[in-house]
């Protein structure tokens, strides 16, 4: 049974339309349903980064955002699709992170997490102030493709499963190894012949890649973007993180789970009045709840859940 | 050709000299003790060794290539692997899936990973134990691990750092049995070990440095009879 959840998921997300097209789902439960699946994206890149190779990286705007603008930019400069920013984001923000690997991983722990936070904050300035390339706080707007949510909605699945495929095959390969190894202790991991700066930078650019294709669905999808929604540091850095930390760190499904859990908390908390900005707060609530109760997750503490749920339901 | 060759190595850490002007040489097959009290730089060596810090002055030659300023990855793929003396186990890895990483050095693909990684944890007595998850091993097993990973990454030179303290009596012989089985699949070996009765039985030749000078170099008998080894160090 448990072999086959994944499959059946999939079989279920796979015919879920057919639902909304017999009037059972409304178009704002699929628009729901696709943030999911984009978070989840979004959750699997950073996990792969921070919590399988262990370099916690504060700024994945930075990758969503560069991957946001090239879809963006192919179309408002090159009139080209902007359907064409999904390939090119993977040799974009694969180039970007390469960049950025350079610079930012020759830091450890904590200093490599301030760099990263760091250069999030710098492309988003960048990209407030190169007008001619970003059109600045102006953003950019396209025609969206479809009015039907439908193609949108598989086009992320299938992303998402790609990226999901691509996640399991690494781990289970000499690069998962090594990843692992290197999260958990590096000067080992060095002496047993790995080359912790390549498998690094590795990691980086898959992940930033990752984060960069769904940067360029982000666009396609909202057909608008600017400069403070994709280089976000609250809503894109610190959303990818608790995604992963809420769901599960260093686990395959915790960035669903995660992505399902921040995208209605996003929801409730944006239908209370006069809330503003203070809806982080929550986030910040989330957080400590979950450092404290379940540092590995709903998915890596579950058994945790179920004995506590079990014990409630023995009536003790 | 020496397998190792330690020539004229210093290191020093801000005012301290924790090694100066060190040489000598390592012959492939032997095993050779390296002794000296707390502090005397026998670890620093290691580290310079290995390529964990780059010598003040001096050079290390591995079969005849220098290799200081290699990286440490680099040193172990040419074929000289190390333990640490504090134990750094792959934490929340298994002991099984410790060794696969360090045998993917030399493995073609997995399946031939995890085989070597078996054959090793065999080897060193640790198969029973290749399910658990490393965090929970006992001292004694951590520091076996340190020695399988090590070998795992097919090493022709094995620098052990410590590799018997805090082992009880039992661990200890089995651990020198190790260490003979090691030397009779023809791998090199420079050990570091306080245990006197031990590095005598074991070393074919021994290297005594006191803060961070080489002060003796022989066999066993030598250095029991050199007055310098034994006013700095046996005496004790
Ligand atoms: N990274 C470092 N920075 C500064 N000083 C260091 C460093 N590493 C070692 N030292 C110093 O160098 C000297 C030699 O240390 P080392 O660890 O090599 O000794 P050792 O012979 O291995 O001792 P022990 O038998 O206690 O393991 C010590 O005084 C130590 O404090
Ligand atoms: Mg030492």
């Amino acid at each position: 049974m448990k072999k086959y959840l994944p499959l059946i998921v999939l079989i279920l997300l796979a015919v879920m339309p057919l639902a909304g097209l017999a009037g059972l789902l409304s178009s704002y439960i699929l628009h729901m349903i696709i943030l999911v699946i984009m978070w989840s994206v979004v959750g699997m890149a950073w996990n792969l980064l921070a919590g399988y190779c262990g370099q916690v990286s504060f700024g994945h705007a930075a990758f969503f955002g560069v991957g946001a603008y090239t879809a963006g930019i192919l179309h408002s400069h090159l009139n080209l699709s902007p359907w064409w920013g999904i390939p090119a984001s993977i040799v974009v923000v694969g180039l970007f992170s390469l960049l950025l690997g350079l610079i930012v991983l020759r830091l450890r722990g904590p200093f490599f997490a301030l760099a990263t936070l760091a250069m999030g904050e710098v492309m988003r300035i960048s990209s407030e102030n190169l007008d001619w390339l970003t059109g600045g706080n102006l953003g950019i707007t396209l025609q969206r493709t479809w009015v039907d949510k439908t193609n949108y909605y598989y086009i992320i699945l299938a992303i998402a499963v790609a990226a999901f495929l691509v996640v399991k095959y690494l781990m289970r390969s000499k690069i998962g190894y090594y990843f692992v190894a290197i999260r958990e202790d590096q000067d080992a991991a060095e002496s047993l012949g790995i080359n912790t700066t390549l498998y690094k930078t590795i990691a980086l650019c898959i992940s930033g890649a990752l984060t960069g294709v769904a940067g360029a669905f982000y666009t396609n999808y909202m057909g608008y973007i600017e400069p403070s929604v994709v280089f976000a540091l609250h809503d894109i850095s610190i959303v990818a993180i608790m995604t992963v930390m809420v769901g599960g760190v260093a686990t395959f499904f915790g960035p669903f789970v995660g992505a399902i859990i921040m995208v209605l908390l996003a929801e409730v908390v944006r239908s209370i009045p006069y809330l503003g900005a203070a809806h982080l707060t929550f986030f910040g609530i989330l957080l400590i709840l979950i450092i404290i109760f379940l540092p590995n997750g709903i998915v890596g503490d579950f058994q945790k859940i179920k004995r506590i749920f079990g014990a409630g339901g023995a009536g003790k | 050709m020496s397998l190792l060759e330690i020539r004229n190595v210093s290191k020093r850490f801000g005012g301290l000299a924790a090694s100066s002007d060190i040489s000598f040489t390592i012959q492939k097959g032997e095993i050779l003790g390296l002794i000296g009290p707390n502090g005397a730089g026998k670890t620093t060596l290691f580290n310079i060794v290995d390529g964990f810090y780059p010598p003040t002055k001096g050079q290390v030659l591995f079969k005849g290539q220098v290799i200081s300023g290699l990286k440490p990855h680099q040193i172990c793929k040419l074929g000289l692997a190390r333990t640490f003396q504090v134990v750094k186990p792959l934490q929340r890895m298994s002991v099984l899936d410790n060794v696969i990483a360090s045998a993917f050095l030399r493995a073609k693909n997995k399946a031939e990973a995890v085989e070597i990684a078996m054959e090793t944890l065999r080897f060193t007595g640790l198969d029973e134990d290749q399910d658990v998850i490393s965090r929970g091993l006992p001292l004694g097993k951590r520091k076996k691990l340190e020695i399988a990973r090590a070998l795992a990454t097919g090493p022709e030179l094995l620098l052990l750092d410590e590799s018997f303290a805090g082992l009880n009596h039992s661990e200890l012989n089995e651990s020198i049995e190790i260490i003979k089985n090691i030397k009779a699949r023809g791998i090199t070996i420079m050990i570091i070990e306080h245990h006197m009765k031990v590095i005598m039985s074991i070393s074919d030749r021994i290297v005594v440095i006191n803060y961070g000078q080489k002060i003796a170099e022989g066999t066993p008998q030598e250095i029991r009879n050199n007055p310098l080894v034994v006013e700095a160090y046996l005496g004790e």
